[in-house]
Order: C-alpha cells, then sequence, then structure tokens
C-alpha cells in the first residue's frame, strides 16, 4: 500500500517539469524504466524487513516469551545473502544492459554540438558553424545528435533529466555524450557539478523541434545578427559596440567580438537571462544591465555605468537580436 | 550507587585503597589538562564531538530555511556555499568518526577488562589534536573564511585560481591536523583491542562492537593516507605552485577525485562499521539473548573492510571514464550489499528468537533498521552505472547518503548515547522524555529527507543555494525544511534528556541493562582503575557467565589485581593467553604541549608566517623527543634481581 502510494505520487508528480520520470528521450526513457524495476524490487525486500520486525515487534514482546538460543544460521545466509546475490546478479545484468544502450552514440553524420562550461553559463558552438549562442541548444527530434564537452575553468555537468543522464566536464579533457528527443519541446538542463558561488543559476534549454526548424536554427547560427530597424535600436547599437559591453561580449556583423562573456547575437530570442537567472524581458534585462550582481550576485559581469538616457535604447537593440 | 564502602569480596580493603592511589586524580587544573584516563577522554570525545554537530546541524537549519521557499535570499551564494561545505565536512570529519572514537576510548578497554588504552599518553594526544583541529576549522567560519567548495573540494575550483583566499588552506591543512588525531587513534585501538585483552577473551569471545571498532581501525590505517597526500598536494599546488592537479601544466584534475575517493569511499564505512558495532552490542542487552551467527557478523565485517577499497569510482560514475572500468566497480559497489545484508537479517533473526524489551535504546535501533535499510536499497541503486548517471549530484543522492549515514551512524550513536549514558555518567535518564526525543527525530528525519528523492528525480541539482519553482520542487522542500525542524525538537531533547540525567537521574546501578559484555560488570561510573580484579573470561558474554564473573570476586587472584602502581595486562593476541604485566604511564603534559605545538605549526603554515612554523617544527620534534627519550627503567623490569 505505501509502495503503490509513493509510486503514484512520483508518477503523478512527474508530468511538467525537469523529471527524470517524464523521459523524452531514449537515454533517460532507459533509466526511468531501470528506476521503477529497482523502485518495485526495494518495495518488496522492504515489505519482508517490515513483516520481520512487526513481527518480533507484535509477538516476541510479552513477559511470557521464551527466549530462544539456537543459531539459525541457513536462515541468514539465505535471507542476508543467498536471495540478495539473485536480485543483485539480475540488477547487475539489466544495468550493464542500460550502461551499453547509454554508450551507444550517433553515428559520424550526426551533427555534432561544442559546449563549454564557463562559470556560470553555456557556451553553445556547432561544428562547421561559425557563429556561438549560449545556455540554448538546439537539436532535430527523432535524431541522435552528438554534444562534446568542454570546460573553460572548472568542473561542470552536462546534465537534462528528461534526455540524458549526467557527463562530467573535465579540465584539460574533452567529454562526449548525445541527445535525442522523441517528442519536440523544450527540456531544462541544469550544471549538475559543484562549480562555485553561481552553481544555483548555471541552467540551459534544449530545444528539439522538427528537422527543418532546426536547420533554420543553424543557418541563423552561422549568420550575421539582425541590423537594428529603429532610431532607437540604432542607438542602442552604438552604445553596446562603443561602451564596454563590447569587450566582454560578441555580436556577429558589428565591432564587437568580446569573448569573454556569452556571445548576444541572438539574445532576444533566448529563454532566461544569466542561465536561468531571471527571465528575459525588458525590465531584468535593464537590470542586468545595471548591476547584475543584485539579481546572480558573484557572477563575472561588473555593474555598468550606462547614462540612464541610453539604457532604454540598449535594451530595445538588445530585444531585437532574435 | 557506590560500592567503596564494601569492597567487592576478591580484591581487599587495601588492594581497592592502593589502586586508587596508583589511577585516581586529585581534581586540579593540572589533572584537567594532563590526564591520560581513557574515560575522561572518551567524555571529552562524546561532548567535543557532540558540540560540532551541534554548529553543523545549525549550519543545516539555516540552509534548509534556504532553501524553504524557491528564489530566497536569506542567505547570499557566498555563504550558503560556506555553510554546506562546513556543514558535510563538520558532520563526516569532525562528528561522526570522533563521536564514535569517543565510545571506542571509552568502552573499548571496559569491554576487553583492561584499565586503560595501549597507550594512554597518545590517546590524550589524539584528542587534543582533534579539539585544536575542529576549532581551527570552525574558527574561520566567522571571518568568511571557511572552506567553501564542498567537502570533497575537487579541484580546479579548489586551486589558488578560482578559490582565492585562505578557505581551502583552512580545509587542507585542517584535515591534515585532525588526521594525525585519527592515525594515533586507530593505532591505539589496534593494538589495546590485540594485546590488553583479559586473560582468556581469545578472539572468538571478543564483542562485536570492538571487533567493529577494530576493523574501522584497519580501514583508517589504509584510507587515510590517499586523502593526507590529496591534501599535502593540494596545498602545494595553492601555495606553492606546483602543478599536480592543473592539466595546463601536465597535471591531472581527476587525480583529486581518485586520491579522495579511495579514501571517501572506505570513509562511509568507516563512519557506519563502529555504528554497526553499537547495534551489536546494543540488542542482547534488549533481546535477552547473544546476536545470532557471531562468526557471519565478524566475517561480515571484515570483507567490507576490504571490499569497501575497491568500490571508488562508483563516486565518478559521470567523470567518463571508459565503461570497462565501470562494469567492474559497478559490481564491486553492488556485491558489498551482501555483507550489508546479512547483518541485518542477523540482527532480525536475533530479534525474532529473543525477547524483546522496548526501551529507549532498543527503540533507535529499530529505527536504524527501517532507515538503513531503505538507504541501503538506493545505494544498491548508485552501483548501476546507467542509474547512478541519471541522479548523483542531485537531491536523490542527497537522500540517499543522509538515510546511510543518519540511519547507519546517527541512530546508532543516539541509541549508544541511552545504552551507556548510566555507565558513563552514573545515572539513569529519563525514559519517557527519550521516547518523545526518538519519536520526534524519528518523524523529523523521514519527512526531511524522504522528499529528497522525489525532487532529486524531479530534477533538481544539490549544492544548489536558490532554485526555481520547478513542478514538484517547491512543495517538496518545504515539507522538508519542516522535517528538519522536527528533526532539531527531537535532537533538542535528547540533549535536555542527557542535561537531566546528568543534574536529576537517578543514581545507576552497575548494570542497570543486564548487559552481556564486561563493561556491566563494574561501576557506574567505572573507577579510575576501571575493574578492582581483572576478569577471567570463559565465554563471549562475560557478564552472563557464572565463571567468568566470579573471577572478579570469589575466584579472584592477585595477579589479576595488581594494585602496585599502574598496571594492566598483557596477553597474547589470538587466544588471550596471559603475557606479562605491563606498566602504564603516569598522567602527564606532555599529550597537551605537542597537540599545541603543532596547532602553532598549522596555524602558521595557514598564515604564510614560514619562520614560525620552522620554529614550531622544532617544538614538536623536541617534544616527541622527549616523550620517546627512554626512561631508566627500574631493575625489576630489566630482568636484573
Amino acid at each position: 500500500m505505501v509502495a503503490l502510494g509513493i509510486g503514484l505520487a512520483l508518477a503523478g508528480c512527474a508530468g511538467g517539469g525537469p523529471s527524470a520520470l517524464d523521459p523524452a528521450g531514449t537515454g533517460a526513457a532507459r533509466v526511468a524504466n531501470l528506476w521503477w524495476l529497482l523502485f518495485w524490487i526495494s518495495m518488496a525486500v522492504f515489505a519482508e524487513v517490515m513483516v520481520l520486525l512487526t513481527w518480533a515487534l507484535v509477538f516476541r514482546r510479552k513477559q511470557r516469551v521464551r527466549v530462544r538460543h539456537g543459531q539459525p544460521l541457513r536462515f541468514v545466509i539465505v535471507a542476508g545473502a543467498g536471495i540478495p546475490l539473485v536480485i543483485l546478479v539480475v540488477i547487475y545484468a539489466v544495468g550493464l544492459r542500460d550502461l551499453a544502450a547509454l554508450g551507444d552514440g550517433p553515428g559520424p553524420e550526426a551533427p555534432t554540438i561544442e559546449v563549454t562550461g564557463h562559470k556560470w553559463w553555456w557556451e553553445v558552438r556547432v561544428q562547421g558553424v561559425d557563429g556561438a549562442t549560449a545556455n540554448e541548444l538546439h537539436i532535430p527530434v527523432g535524431e541522435k545528435v552528438r554534444v562534446r564537452l568542454r570546460t573553460a575553468d572548472v568542473l561542470h555537468s552536462f546534465w537534462v533529466p528528461q534526455l540524458m543522464p549526467k557527463t562530467d566536464l573535465i579540465a584539460g579533457e574533452v567529454r562526449e555524450t548525445w541527445l535525442h528527443a522523441e517528442r519536440a519541446g523544450s527540456y531544462r538542463g541544469q550544471c549538475a557539478e559543484y562549480c562555485g558561488t553561481q552553481h544555483a543559476h548555471m541552467a540551459f534549454l534544449v530545444v528539439a523541434e522538427p528537422r527543418h526548424d532546426f536547420d533554420a536554427w543553424l543557418a541563423r547560427l552561422g549568420e550575421p545578427a539582425k541590423q537594428p530597424q529603429t532610431d532607437a535600436q540604432r542607438r542602442g547599437q552604438q552604445t553596446f559596440v562603443q561602451s564596454s559591453c563590447a569587450g566582454c561580449h560578441a555580436v556577429r556583423g558589428t565591432g564587437a567580438n568580446g569573448r569573454i562573456g556569452p556571445d548576444l547575437s541572438d539574445v532576444g530570442s533566448r529563454w532566461s537571462i544569466g542561465a536561468g537567472a531571471v527571465p528575459n524581458d525588458g525590465g531584468h534585462l535593464g537590470g542586468w544591465i545595471a548591476n547584475s550582481q543584485t539579481v546572480k550576485p558573484g557572477n563575472y559581469m561588473p555593474p555598468q555605468q550606462v547614462a540612464a538616457g541610453q539604457l532604454p535604447d540598449l535594451i530595445a537593440y538588445l530585444q531585437s537580436l532574435k | 550507587m557506590s560500592t567503596t564502602a564494601a569492597p567487592t569480596p576478591g580484591a581487599s580493603r587495601e588492594d581497592l585503597a592502593r589502586l586508587e592511589e596508583g589511577w585516581g586524580e586529585r581534581p586540579s587544573l593540572r589533572s584537567w589538562f594532563s590526564t591520560v584516563d581513557h574515560k575522561r577522554i572518551g567524555r571529552r570525545y562524546l561532548v567535543t564531538a557532540s558540540l560540532f554537530f551541534v554548529l553543523a546541524g545549525l549550519s543545516a537549519l539555516a540552509m534548509r530555511t534556504q532553501l524553504a521557499r524557491p528564489e530566497s535570499r536569506l542567505l547570499s551564494p557566498q555563504e550558503y556555499n560556506q555553510l554546506f561545505t562546513m556543514h558535510g565536512t563538520a558532520m563526516i570529519f569532525l562528528f561522526a568518526t570522533p563521536m564514535l572514537f569517543g565510545f571506542g576510548n571509552f568502552l573499548v578497554p571496559l569491554m576487553i577488562g583492561a584499565r586503560d588504552m595501549a597507550f594512554p599518553k597518545l590517546n590524550a594526544f589524539g584528542y587534543w589534536v582533534f579539539l585544536f583541529a575542529g576549532l581551527f576549522m570552525w574558527a574561520s567560519l566567522p571571518f568568511g573564511a571557511a572552506p567553501n567548495a564542498g567537502w570533497f573540494a575537487y579541484v580546479p575550483l579548489t586551486d589558488e585560481g578560482n578559490t582565492p583566499g585562505l578557505h581551502m588552506d583552512v580545509y587542507s591543512l585542517g584535515l591534515l591536523f585532525l588526521g594525525i588525531a585519527t592515525t594515533a587513534g586507530s593505532i591505539n585501538f589496534i593494538v589495546t583491542a590485540l594485546k590488553l585483552r583479559a586473560p582468556g577473551m581469545s578472539l572468538n569471545r571478543v564483542p562485536l562492537f570492538v571487533w567493529a571498532i577494530v576493523a574501522t581501525a584497519f580501514m583508517v590505517i589504509f584510507a587515510l593516507p590517499a586523502l593526507n597526500a590529496d591534501n599535502a598536494l593540494l596545498f602545494l599546488d595553492r601555495r606553492f605552485g606546483t602543478h599536480f592537479f592543473d592539466p595546463a601544466h601536465g597535471g591531472n584534475a581527476l587525480l583529486w577525485q581518485h586520491l579522495f575517493w579511495i579514501f571517501g569511499h572506505p570513509d562511509v564505512y568507516i563512519i557506519v562499521m563502529p555504528a554497526l558495532g553499537i547495534v551489536s552490542a546494543v540488542l542482547p542487552a534488549f533481546t535477552r539473548r547473544g546476536v545470532v551467527g557471531y562468526a557471519l557478523v565478524v566475517f561480515a565485517m571484515a570483507s567490507i573492510a576490504i571490499i569497501s577499497f575497491g568500490v571508488w569510482v562508483h563516486h565518478m560514475f559521470a567523470t567518463g571514464l571508459p565503461q570497462l572500468s565501470y562494469g567492474f566497480f559497478s559490481a564491486a559497489s553492488t556485491i558489498i550489499t551482501i555483507p550489508s545484508g546479512i547483518q541485518i537479517f542477523a540482527w532480525l533473526a536475533t530479534m525474532l528468537l529473543g525477547r524483546l524489551v522496548l526501551k529507549v535504546p532498543l527503540l533507535f535501533v529499530i529505527g536504524f533498521i527501517v532507515t538503513f535499510v531503505l538507504g541501503g536499497f538506493t545505494g544498491t541503486m548508485f552501483a548501476l552505472t546507467a542509474f547512478d548517471q541519471q541522479v548523483t549530484d542531485s537531491y536523490f543522492v542527497v537522500a540517499h547518503f543522509h538515510y546511510v549515514l543518519i540511519g547507519g551512524a546517527v541512530f546508532p550513536i543516539l541509541a549508544a548515547i541511552y545504552y551507556w549514558l548510566p555507565k558513563i555518567t552514573g545515572r539513569m535518564y529519563h525514559e519517557g522524555l527519550g521516547r518523545w526525543a526518538f519519536w520526534l527525530f524519528f518523524t523529523g528525519m523521514h519527512v526531511t529527507f524522504f522528499p529528497m528523492h522525489l525532487y532529486g528525480l524531479f530534477g533538481m541539482p544539490r549544492r544548489v543555494y536558490t532554485y526555481p519553482n520547478e513542478p514538484g520542487w517547491a512543495g517538496w522542500n518545504l515539507v522538508a525544511t519542516a522535517g528538519s525542524y522536527v528533526l532539531a525538537i527531537g535532537l533538542l531533547l535528547v540533549l535536555i534528556g542527557v542535561v537531566h540525567a546528568v543534574r536529576r537521574g537517578r543514581p545507576a546501578p552497575p548494570d542497570p541493562w543486564g548487559g552481556d559484555t564486561l563493561e556491566w560488570s563494574t561501576d557506574s561510573p567505572p573507577k579510575p582503575y576501571n575493574f578492582p580484579v581483572l576478569p577471567q573470561v570463559h565465554s563471549l558474554h562475560p557478564t552472563w557467565d557464572e565463571t567468568s564473573r566470579t573471577s572478579m570476586t570469589e575466584g579472584a587472584t592477585d595477579d589479576r589485581i595488581m594494585a602496585d602502581g599502574r598496571r594492566t595486562l598483557a596477553t597474547s593476541e589470538l587466544d588471550g593467553r596471559r603475557e606479562r604485566t605491563v606498566d602504564m604511564p603516569e598522567s602527564s603534559l606532555q599529550p597537551l604541549l605537542l597537540a599545541l605545538a603543532m596547532l602553532v605549526f598549522f596555524t602558521s603554515m595557514l598564515f604564510g608566517w614560514y619562520p614560525v612554523a620552522i620554529v614550531a617544527g622544532l617544538v614538536v620534534a623536541a617534544t616527541i623527543a622527549v616523550w620517546l627519550w627512554p626512561t631508566r627503567r627500574p631493575e625489576q623490569e630489566l630482568g636484573v634481581r
């Protein structure tokens, strides 16, 4: 009963969020199935232990109970070693099968996405494409996509619970994993290896979309950023290129080519600001530019001295970059 | 309460007076600092470790309060990161092991029928080092300089560039300093248990708790060098520009993790094993029979001690090592469940055959079984690489190891506090207060940590100072926070219970429970010399067996009284045959001085005052030399008649 309750609670709460029990791809689906197998076995053994414990508590407490001095070694060995051994061999075999499945990555023709971890954001590039974006990567639905992982500083871990278990980003080494989504959607990922002050705000989004949308994303990634359309946007661009912004950030096709912070060529279309710190809207963007330390304390962007009159133009320009 | 007025038959009034003269300590400031009595030292370990437990627990409450709601701003990320690092570091290094060593210190000599530990001065030294190392680490917190990169301190986050300041130097030096105490204590336990057992206590009559302590001590001696090496290399990298962990200069970042977990996984068992020993010690008294399968349980402990050195890579299943190595470490991590299974079913069989006396210590043992078994299931899940990669570093693993460590260590420690409180303080605790404490703690523990399984599976990573309002995260976090307050109230009641017992408790008889081991055959609290007559042991349950018991009264012989000076008996390692009497050292200030000199050394290393460090190092060497300088032996001892 308890087991059933927990099981239903788990299944019921799973919907909507980045839940490992609501898999959307083959990698996570395998692990979710493995989990349910392990869960039901655990509940069965737990029930066995509870029955024995309850038996002792109910029937072995009365004053008239006579202490028995036997040594039921056979019971201890069978229940404590024999039965567990059989269970362990079975789950080990299933576990090995799933491990092999997780190792079964995409073929050489699959797209390769290059992800570099930074404190505290994700740099995203695609092999063969010139541009870069941040904290968001796209994959075509139904295809396995290779993800190559590097870190620019400390260890991070790449985790999209609904698609694929973790792979760490190791300093000085290159790691590979892959993503596969069976249905279109946006899947939240987050750094899962403690990486310092703002480890909590190092999220990213995996957007699984039909192949032609993915191809369009690839194309946009290689093109220069959108040109400003309005006067305000033009003034904003000027501010961006001439001020300290350009020292750290790049916008393709402009003079801004800083490499310290994220490439902002498509910042207007991103799902959040600061790798999941706040939603991407005008108010938050202004707040971030003025003093991101109040939004994401400890991040590497110092407060910016932008004149009050220039800030709306800058926001307008950045929001136009889609 | 006391039996001073009526000496036990066996040791005469004059014998007792001479024993008191040889072993007793007049209360004075000097004796407070110079004592080498294992009981006083054991009590100090227990009190000090409890104090660090309270600090680490308050850190946890602060974290839980911060995490009660999403996007909370109660704590800054810098504060939160220091708190979670100190919580883990202190719980592992400054609470769990020292607390269990405290019980070991108090109980091992009493359980094996000796008058002190084999090296009493080393024992005192170990305590002072533990105290100073603990203060060294906690003192950094008020200055905002506490370690802040997790108790696991992965490079390169912990290198000089990524974490400037003293934070990680406090960590590496503090743990190196503390390691001296742990190593000294372990050697002492091994020698004590092998050489100072009462005559007749062959290896197959050694209490399970003592076996557990010895197995643990061996694990410490083999595991700790890896951690020490790791911390020494880290300190060199940070302070003196070496590149052991720096891949840009030929170092290797994963080297840290390998060395850390070669220590770190055995350390889980270093914490849990003595606690399992406590369970095996408590059960006989409250089931009225010995633990089923004594030899099997000993065998299980020994095999855990060995296999635990072959499973460390399961902490690194997401680092991208070759799959073949994962297959091996996955198998080893799966198989290590078996010895724990044997112990669990041995205890269940004991309970099913005995007659249960449901006092507070047994309640905590039952709480232990329920909690530890659940932690064991999730542990087995983590042995499977594919599953591990999905839930490691999520809240699921936080739930898992709190079930293992609270289940496997804190429940037994609380059982031990209630079980041995009469022996340690000479006072009985309040049963009703104890029951309340148990139920609040048990409920609070599960309400706090069970939801973490859920929101871990729902995708919430660990070590985050805040989180967005994803489905299933906020609600369950709030439940967990509420649970942590209940848990804290339960622990507060434990503390109140102990204070109440010490102040108002009924005087305890020598054997309030009808226990089976030797500590119950002497006064509560024991005299400084532990036993007026050292026992002659005839069985595994000497206090239950008439012959062993009367060997301390009617059957006493002078060669087991040894009333002159400070003497105890050395026996052979395997079958406990009498070998010779050993003269034990007097109280001394050397242990304190040596520990102080080391404190100066580590503090000056921390602040970079290297000339001071050199002087302190010389003082350390000189103190050790004086300590070890051979004294002029009495002629009798030299064999000259």
